[in-house]
């Protein structure tokens, strides 16, 4: 075609100088897609590295034993390797923490979006922003110095360490994520459907249980995913305030330790690097991911089901 | 003192109704009586205050900051002024129903859309629900079409069913008055031609009035007529005089169409 | 039934309704007062433990044995170059895989993949990174227990808040905005370089500076790949005497920073070292808390300008 069109010098010229600038710009869409697919480099090697050390673990460890054996000793010379105390620590401080930030997130975020004054929401966002910028190590100092002292007061017999106080902490930290999403959420609920109600004669609270939140419910949902993930990888509270040693109990008035509490404590001592107590902190950073995992999973299906019902 | 015979033929009289928000005067001492069992329609070119001037019946505007107004908006019989202060507009909206210009089911069953106002009530019996909901559903034309699937999401519904699922809901509390705002301005002709029909029917049962940019609607519809223009309602009629031969000319040019 | 009674049940009914509004506003208060209190609890706690220990000494001192005597000098060195590790590798990174993702990607299954899988990393608990950065940086890589470590692992942490952060500032642009500059000729890139980037630069600064917050504070991560607690002695200075005047050597250095010292505070025993763990930790939250102030000041600011 291009034999046909006006051969002059000119021409050729621009044909010439456009090859160069698509080159460049192949050249910069390769970069940046290499930068994008990173994410995906990040999460594989996650998973390859926290695997491959687990496998080398699991040649020593019987999966059987990992999950029944009711002790977690791997560092004694009698060594038992069952990530039940683990898990119970995380399940215990997690649930604590989830029976406070849940309800509190919930009715700050109800409050906020359906009940409050413009100007009350325009500080008290930022403010709860704020609070969810604080380092977890912070909260952990709080925790241990400042919430056990208190609840000692009211449960003469709580331990120095204890998974109540950290739960307690950890959920009062987690409020801020909870009550954004679950605010943000409720917001994005057009303001025909709230005015359907109203119009019904419909109070604040009517509309806002039963059809602001039942329209919201995606983004609730994942809202309180991203609260349960939080809860069970948080480290810093529960390693300062619970205590590190694993202990397999429910009760959050006694200290143990969390799957996370465990890796920082493997962490602090001076462990060489592929011996089996090396290898136990990715077994029990694999669990974590697992956990974690099947809580996103749980939020995928929930948010594809229920996208944009309204 | 009206008398007894008045107190019939009206279902509420409007007195020098002045609406603003912030600054805006939209709404200008505005003058007008509500026939009983009638269809009054409010039409004007986009901007008039029609919707505005629909909208103070329930009290919608209570929901925003900013709107003000004043002037009387009388109930009868019971003579109850519902714009004052003293009236909680929950109140009013109980009494007064409204349908939207878009149809907005909420995102629940078909059955809990029409029971929604009777469970506001705290109406729990099912036997009194499922009573009720039957009959709005029959009254507004949908029964026959949704009988079988009263579990669905409401959502599954076609634009036309969920404007005539939206009058269910609003009639299934036997409101005094039914607020239409616009309500065929989204649907299709088909769907636009059956509500109109049973907005039509419906005037054996509730005083309506109408919001309408679609001038042929409104004389179809409705019994009497209301042009407004920039805030100002500046005749009120019925239907036939205000489209056969309205008093004023700006009326008349907007009729047939010179202007809006 | 007469109008009257049948007016009169429904007035007892609203009222009845109206007192769970009430109910609701007065719990609603009370749970934001519960995270105001205790956020005014933390902040008055740290205060009157360590504000007695912040002086210049303690900015200018190293750890010691001897708590009235130790600082924080190698912990505040430490975290800034940690910082300048984790902003240069996760801006450019982020900045890019967000532009990748809002202008260049197609509609197909590995772009959902790449999306699924941004969604995912930031829902991975922050010591996963940690063990990763031990078990690939740390010891596959041979880069050591080092400040080069730390700052990759923060950078891996935060990439995921940068890449949303800018896919959100670029996808408010206008489409008129793109069309405008394409119609003038200019390619993709132009258009991404000249005019999507600037116009959303104030949205992309907002999510770094947040991203970055959140780094400052992280101490899981670099616990795991085994920082060492107590460093009495600054990495090698970037600049040097002799030619060629800049040195990388501080990349290699061991270190410390601010989380891990005040949790090494925080685990001893003795209460003054406590003292000390507030004090620390009070700079650590006033340097976290301007972070963020910012970052909302600055999209307060935003909200204000933009018309589109």
């Amino acid at each position: 075609m291009s034999d046909k069109l006006d051969k002059n010098k000119n021409y050729a010229g621009r044909l010439g100088y456009s090859y160069r600038r698509n080159l460049r710009e192949r050249l910069i869409e390769s970069v940046l897609f290499l930068s994008a697919a990173l994410s995906v480099v990040i999460m594989l090697s996650i998973v390859v590295m926290l695997v491959k050390e687990s496998f080398v673990f699991f040649q020593h460890v019987s999966l059987w034993d990992f999950l029944t054996d009711t002790q977690w000793t791997p560092l004694f010379d009698d060594a038992h390797y069952g990530i039940l105390p683990l898990v119970a620590g995380t399940v215990v401080s997690s649930t604590v923490a989830l029976l406070v930030a849940l309800p509190l997130g919930t009715i700050i975020a109800i409050y906020l979006s359906e009940f409050a004054p413009f100007s009350v929401r325009e500080i008290a966002k930022p403010f709860l922003e704020l609070l969810g910028g604080i380092p977890t190590v912070v909260y952990g100092y709080f925790a241990l110095l400042f919430v056990t002292p208190l609840l000692q007061m009211i449960f003469p017999t709580l331990p120095g360490f204890s998974l109540l106080s950290a739960g307690l902490v950890m959920g009062i930290m987690i409020i801020p994520y909870v009550s954004s999403m679950t605010e943000d959420a409720m917001r994005a609920v057009p303001m025909h459907l709230r005015e359907g109600s109203y119009a019904m004669g419909a109070t604040r609270f009517q509309t806002a249980i039963r059809v602001v939140m039942p329209a919201a419910f995606s983004g609730i949902a994942a809202a309180y995913i991203l609260g349960i993930s939080r809860a069970v990888g948080e480290t810093m509270v529960v390693a300062i305030a619970a205590g590190m040693q694993p202990n397999l109990t429910w009760n959050p008035m006694e200290p143990a330790a969390t799957i996370t509490a465990y890796i920082v404590q493997v962490s602090l001592g001076d462990l060489p690097h592929g011996s089996i107590g090396y290898q136990t902190i990715f077994a029990a950073g694999l669990t974590l991911l697992l956990m974690t995992l099947v809580f996103n999973i749980i939020g995928h299906v929930l948010r594809k089901r229920y996208r944009e019902i309204y | 003192m009206q008398t007894g015979a008045e107190l019939n033929q009206y279902k509420s009289h409007v007195k020098a109704l002045n609406f603003y928000y912030g600054a805006f005067h939209a709404l200008k001492n505005i003058d007008m009586a509500l026939h009983a069992n009638k269809i009054t329609a409010l039409i004007g070119p986009s901007g008039c205050g029609k919707s505005t001037f629909l909208r103070c019946f329930n009290r919608m505007h209570d929901l925003y900051p900013g709107n003000r107004y004043d002037g009387e908006i009388i109930l009868h019989p019971d003579h109850v002024n519902i714009l004052s202060h003293k009236v909680d507009p929950i109140e009013v909206r109980m009494r007064i129903s409204m349908v939207f210009q878009k149809p907005n089911p909420f995102p629940k069953s078909i059955y809990e859309n029409v029971a929604y106002g009777l469970r506001v009530r705290g109406i729990r019996q099912r036997a009194v629900l499922d009573e009720k909901v039957e009959n709005a559903l029959r009254n507004s034309a949908l029964w026959d079409e949704v009988k079988d699937r009263m579990n669905d999401l409401a959502f599954n519904l076609s634009g036309g069913q969920q404007q005539r699922l939206c009058i269910a809901r609003a009639l299934a509390t036997d409101p005094e008055i039914l607020l239409f705002d616009e309500p065929t301005s989204a649907l299709d002709p088909i769907a636009t031609a059956s509500i109109e029909e049973l907005i039509a029917d419906l005037k054996d049962k509730v005083t309506i009035l109408i919001v309408t940019h679609n001038m042929q609607q409104a004389a179809r519809v409705s019994d009497f007529t209301a042009y407004m223009y920039l805030g100002e309602l500046i005749e009120f009629d019925e239907t036939d005089t205000i489209f056969i031969k309205p008093k004023h000319k700006q009326t008349e040019d907007y009729i047939t169409g010179r202007f809006g | 039934m007469d109008k009257t009674d049948e007016l009169n049940e429904l007035r007892r009914i609203i009222g009845l309704h109206k007192r769970w509004d009430f109910l609701f506003m007065i719990t609603g208060i009370i749970a934001l007062m519960i995270a105001i209190l205790t956020f005014i609890a933390l902040f008055a706690q740290m205060l009157i433990d360590g504000m007695p220990r912040l002086s210049w000494d303690f900015f200018t001192s190293f750890p010691s044995r001897r708590p009235e005597s130790a600082g924080i000098l190698s912990a505040w060195v430490g975290t800034t170059l940690v910082m300048l590790v984790t902003a240069a590798t996760a801006v450019p990174l982020g900045v890019g895989a967000g532009v990748y993702l809002e202008e260049y990607a197609p509609k197909n299954i590995f772009t959902e993949i790449l999306e699924i899988n941004v969604t995912n990393l930031a829902g991975v608990p922050s010591i996963i990174y940690g063990l990763l950065a031990l078990g690939l940086f740390v010891y596959q890589l041979g880069l050591g227990q080092s400040i080069l470590s730390a700052g990759l692992a923060l950078a891996l942490l935060i990439l995921p808040v940068v890449i949303v952060a800018t896919r959100e500032a670029i996808r408010s642009i206008p489409v008129a905005i793109r069309e405008g500059a394409y119609a003038l000729g200019a390619t993709k890139w132009q258009t991404v370089y000249d005019h999507l980037l600037p116009y959303s630069s104030a949205g992309i600064l907002t999510g770094i500076i947040i991203g970055l917050a959140r780094a400052i504070g992280e101490t899981a991560p670099i616990i795991t790949i085994g920082a060492l607690t107590f460093i009495a002695f600054l990495p090698p200075s970037p600049i040097t005497e002799g030619f060629p005047y800049i040195s990388f050597e501080w990349l290699t250095a061991p270190f410390t920073v601010m989380p891990i010292q005040m949790f090494n505070w925080v685990s001893r025993p003795e209460e003054a070292f406590q003292l000390n763990a507030a004090a620390a930790g009070l700079v650590l939250v006033v340097m976290t808390l301007t972070m963020n102030g910012l970052a909302i000041y600055l999209r307060y600011r935003m909200r204000k300008n933009i018309k589109w």
